[in-house]
């Protein structure tokens, strides 16, 4: 049963396996397990990248295309909810509405999108969708009107969905019950049924159509399938998955601006994770995802520690200070690049594999 | 006819990807003369060529030029401990290669094409200008549009350019591949012409061919080629006398090709 | 050389300074606007020259060719800071001699980044094109945080030198003073470009293996050599590019790479990768458009350069002037 939930793409290494479960778990049970706003507001963080990385895994590691205008489309359903709610008042109704208008921009955009990058070579496509995303998050904060320009646009959910609205009195095991951890489950349920709605789309005919085409495009049109429908299918579908991720962002932080969702420092994050966790793999965005988050939130603690140690010696105690973590993020990624090119799963894998048999290399 | 090998092959294997392209050539190429490299379409001649000059790594076995090493993969059947050439280094040891599609600049004119491949002339005017024009000589179209873009030039006339570049120093071996490829009749027969002139000046050539009449015209010694391998070596004389031979190796007869 | 030049796009950057005239309506605004164009257009182009040629020759795709715009700017607020006795003299001469300074100590660093850049970050990665672009960005945000550390987060201002500030009265038309030389020395550069690449052997050969790196190999040269001087080269451009940007734009800040990394994308784009020419016709256009668009729809100009950048994908696929490639 596990096998046919995660269509048939399996772990395949007990370490990775363990690794899964664990942060499935504890992402579960974080409202429980550790209490306060930051664990939770980091938890959620997780969660929401986990979704917006798989979908860009399915273009970049399943596909093979290179598009930075990934985060256009994770600031398409932040905004058309922000928009929606702002505009229509903070209803169910609303959200829907918002949800589906997000949805429809992104896949007429992902179609314009996926049919010009076949007009042009991979490398002319992977600049023009920075100068687009760039573009767009320009347009985003000159748009002031509707929406709410640099300052972004603040907004209320649902009432059920509203951190005030408890639903029982006492706290249950350290959490209080209320809107928020509502909100909480509603989008962890949502991504679980998501990323395993993309595994089952990357382990479809269509998915192994598309690594075909990344391997050998030529080929594969020569066996006679039409690489445009394809690489067009598997834009908007990615498009899809991360503009619902931009809508799971958004009702987590009632809160979206340009540099929310559509700053390229995200698009690098999401490159970063999927180059760490392993291209190609969706569990990659899993791993991947709780690590850099984690990092991101908790490694600046650790070097304010370092900082304090080094304090007197001039150059050192710039390069620790926490707010040039990005530093050392930026040296993890080009070292990932170079020695880890198959990511955490797939040394995981290798592990598991190399045991048994020396003989491969 | 010499007998010393200016280059040789020894089991020599080129894998291209997962392709195995070449198992195990083994060839000899005098010093002097003319060798013709013949056999079929895929037989492994082109690999042959470019895996001398270094394009694609030989991955097993060696190649040697003037007695010294310069392709295969190091610590090899003969024990030395070279690493293999660069081509660009290849070439520097005065090896000039015509590849099958010219390679021609095409945005660049004739002349700086020219100028390309004289490695010892920084402008134009430092060609020398005795060679350059016993090329003219042979290739009287390189005057003609000395100035305009290679781009321009007909099939015939690029081949002659790529040919002419391979002369305009003196180089002490030239790997020739197809060049007749594609050329009208006449225009073959012009280039049968000018590369008896080459002869001429006894550099050593080991030249591709598909089309016989040249080969028989041009070789003093012939190679053929199958499956990757060399199947037979001699001298060119003994090939185009034995029409059964001819049959047996290559599929065809001499008349039937005109 | 007398290959027929392909007029066509240089027609379109006379052409939409033809069309803006009207659109502007006074004659001396034009051409305010079209020698600030320009100037912005010379700018762009030295800064985008390197990366141009840095793929049509090796393949390969540098994101991180904004650090050295960068570090250029920021070493002309080093400059200027060292010799601010200097900066406030009002003979030209010494003004302009200030900003030769920051010029070469700008092209300089950049350069010497440039070779090491080349050495530890592009050459583990040479033909992978993915890899290439992820380590070139890691590289770039790796050394936009090393430039903070050493300059620090926040901006700096970099006013131009006393003699250069304001601006010249000719015939009716205001211009910059600072917007002139930047102007001159674009146009210096490029005939130095031109010269070094149509009249030298080297350039010679950079056009030829930006056509067919094989067989310039097969010709006995050693080509990998040749791009690391070129990489060098392109780098102390943008170098330069960035000194002169950041005294253009009076201020620096450690994002100005990114800034101008998309509009140089843009330009090669539109130009064609691997042709200078492209790059020059693109950063014209992009340069007059934006100030154009920038005096008659401030908000539109972002899009003005990716709709010209669309429009010239459609009319010409592989840019402006492709290049013809084994």
């Amino acid at each position: 049963m596990l096998n046919r939930l995660l269509s048939h793409d399996l772990p395949r290494s007990r370490w990775l396996a363990l690794l899964l479960v664990a942060i499935v778990l504890v992402l579960a049970l974080t409202p429980f397990v550790f209490p306060g706003t930051r664990a939770l507001n980091v938890a959620a963080k997780v969660i929401v990248f986990i979704v917006l990385t798989a979908s860009f895994d399915l273009l970049l590691g399943y596909t093979g295309i290179v598009s930075f205008a990934h985060t256009m489309f994770f600031g398409i359903g932040a905004y058309g909810i922000a928009i929606a709610t702002t505009r229509l008042g903070p209803t169910w109704p609303a959200l829907a509405l918002g949800t589906a208008c997000a949805l429809v921009v992104s896949l007429a955009l992902a179609l314009v999108i996926g049919l010009f990058s076949l007009r042009v070579r991979a490398i002319f496509f992977a600049m023009i969708t920075l100068a687009v995303a760039s573009a767009f998050a320009t347009l985003a904060s000159q748009l002031s009107d509707f929406t709410g320009g640099e300052d972004g646009l603040s907004f209320k959910v649902p009432d059920a969905l509203q951190p005030g609205t408890s639903y029982a009195a006492d706290p249950v095991l350290g959490a209080s019950i209320d809107g928020r951890l509502l909100t909480y489950y509603v989008i962890f349920v949502a991504a679980v049924v998501l990323v395993l709605l993309l595994l089952r789309i990357v382990n479809s005919p269509f998915g192994r159509v598309l690594q075909a085409i990344r391997e050998n495009d030529f080929r594969a049109e020569a066996i006679g399938y039409r690489i445009v429908v394809f690489r067009t299918l598997a834009s908007v579908i990615s498009a899809v998955f991360a503009t619902l991720a931009g809508v799971l962002l958004a009702l987590w932080l009632r809160y979206n601006g340009p540099d929310t969702t559509l700053s390229f420092e995200i698009m690098l994050d999401v490159l970063l994770i999927v180059v760490i966790g392993g291209m190609g793999t969706i569990y990659g965005a899993i791993v991947g995802s709780t690590l850099l988050v984690l990092a991101q939130n908790y490694l600046q603690d650790l070097m304010k520690l370092a900082a304090g140690a080094v304090q007197d010696v001039p150059f050192l105690s710039q390069i620790v200070s926490p707010e040039r973590w990005l530093l050392w993020l930026g040296v993890l990624f080009v070292l990932s690049v170079y020695y880890f090119p198959s990511g955490v799963v797939g040394r995981l894998r290798a592990l598991h594999v190399r045991r048994p048999d020396h003989a491969k290399r | 006819m010499s007998d010393k090998a200016l280059l040789s092959l020894a089991g020599v294997h080129t894998h291209i990807g997962a392709y195995h392209i070449l198992h195990g050539v083994d060839l000899e190429v005098p010093i002097g003369d003319v060798t013709m490299l013949l056999g079929r379409n895929g037989a492994g001649k082109t690999t042959t060529l470019r895996t001398i000059m270094g394009l694609w790594p030989a991955s097993a076995g060696s190649i040697a030029f003037d007695g010294r090493r310069i392709g295969g993969p190091s610590g090899d059947a003969d024990g030395s401990t070279d690493p293999a050439l660069r081509t660009p280094e290849i070439a520097a040891l005065s090896i000039a290669y015509v590849p099958e599609n010219m390679g021609i600049f095409s945005d660049l004119s004739v002349a700086e094409n020219m100028l390309l491949a004289a490695r010892s002339a920084r402008t134009v005017e430092q060609l020398d200008r005795t060679r350059l024009e016993w090329l003219f000589g042979l290739f009287p179209a390189l005057k003609t549009f000395w100035l305009h873009p290679a781009g321009k030039l007909s099939g015939g006339q690029k081949q002659m350019l790529a040919i002419a570049r391979a002369m305009i120093e003196p180089r002490r071996l030239l790997l020739i591949d197809e060049p007749s490829k594609g050329l009208a009749p006449a225009i073959v027969q012009n280039l049968i012409a000018a590369l008896k002139e080459l002869k001429r000046t006894a550099t050593t050539v080991l030249l591709v061919e598909q089309n016989f009449e040249m080969a028989k015209a041009l070789g003093d010694h012939v190679a053929v080629m199958d499956d990757g391998r060399v199947v037979h070596r001699g001298p060119m004389a003994e090939l185009a006398g034995d029409e059964a031979m001819q049959q047996r190796l290559l599929g065809l007869s001499l008349a039937a090709h005109a | 050389m007398t290959a027929r030049l392909d007029a066509r796009p240089l027609a379109l950057v006379a052409g939409l300074a033809f069309v803006a005239w009207p659109l502007v309506g006074s004659s001396s605004t034009w051409l305010t606007l079209t020698l600030a164009g320009l100037a912005m257009g010379m700018i762009v182009f030295i800064a985008a020259s390197g990366l141009t040629l840095v793929f049509g020759l090796m393949d390969v795709l540098n994101f991180g060719h904004s650090l050295f715009i960068a570090l250029g700017a920021f070493v002309a607020t080093s400059v200027f800071a060292a010799l601010a006795g200097e900066a406030a003299s009002t003979s030209v001469a010494t003004s302009l001699g200030l900003v030769g300074v920051a010029m070469l100590a700008a092209m300089t660093l950049s350069g010497t980044i440039g070779l090491a850049f080349e050495r530890v970050i592009v050459r583990p990665v040479y033909g992978h094109h993915l890899k290439q672009i992820l380590v070139t960005i890691g590289g770039a945000i790796v050394g936009e945080e090393l430039i903070k550390v050493v300059w620090g987060p926040a901006q700096i201002a970099l006013p131009p030198p006393e003699a250069l500030r304001g601006s010249l009265l000719i015939g009716e038309a205001t211009v910059d003073k600072l917007r002139l030389v930047s102007v001159a020395v674009g146009l210096v550069v490029l005939a130095l470009l031109l010269w070094t690449l149509n009249r030298t052997k080297i350039g010679l050969l950079i056009r030829a293996g930006v056509q067919d790196r094989e067989m310039v190999e097969s010709l006995g040269y050693r080509i990998r050599r040749l791009f690391v001087g070129v990489f060098a080269a392109g780098s102390a451009l943008a170098g330069l590019g960035g000194c002169l940007w950041g005294m253009n734009q009076q201020i620096v800040t450690p994002q100005i790479g990114g800034q101008v990394n998309v509009l140089l994308f843009i330009v090669i784009i539109i130009g064609g990768l691997g042709s200078t020419l492209g790059c020059l016709v693109g950063a014209l256009l992009v340069g007059l458009l934006t100030n154009y668009v920038g005096f008659l729809a401030p908000k539109a100009t972002m899009f003005s350069s990716i709709g010209l950048m669309v429009a010239v994908l459609l009319w010409r696929p592989q840019g402006l002037y492709p290049v013809v490639n084994r």
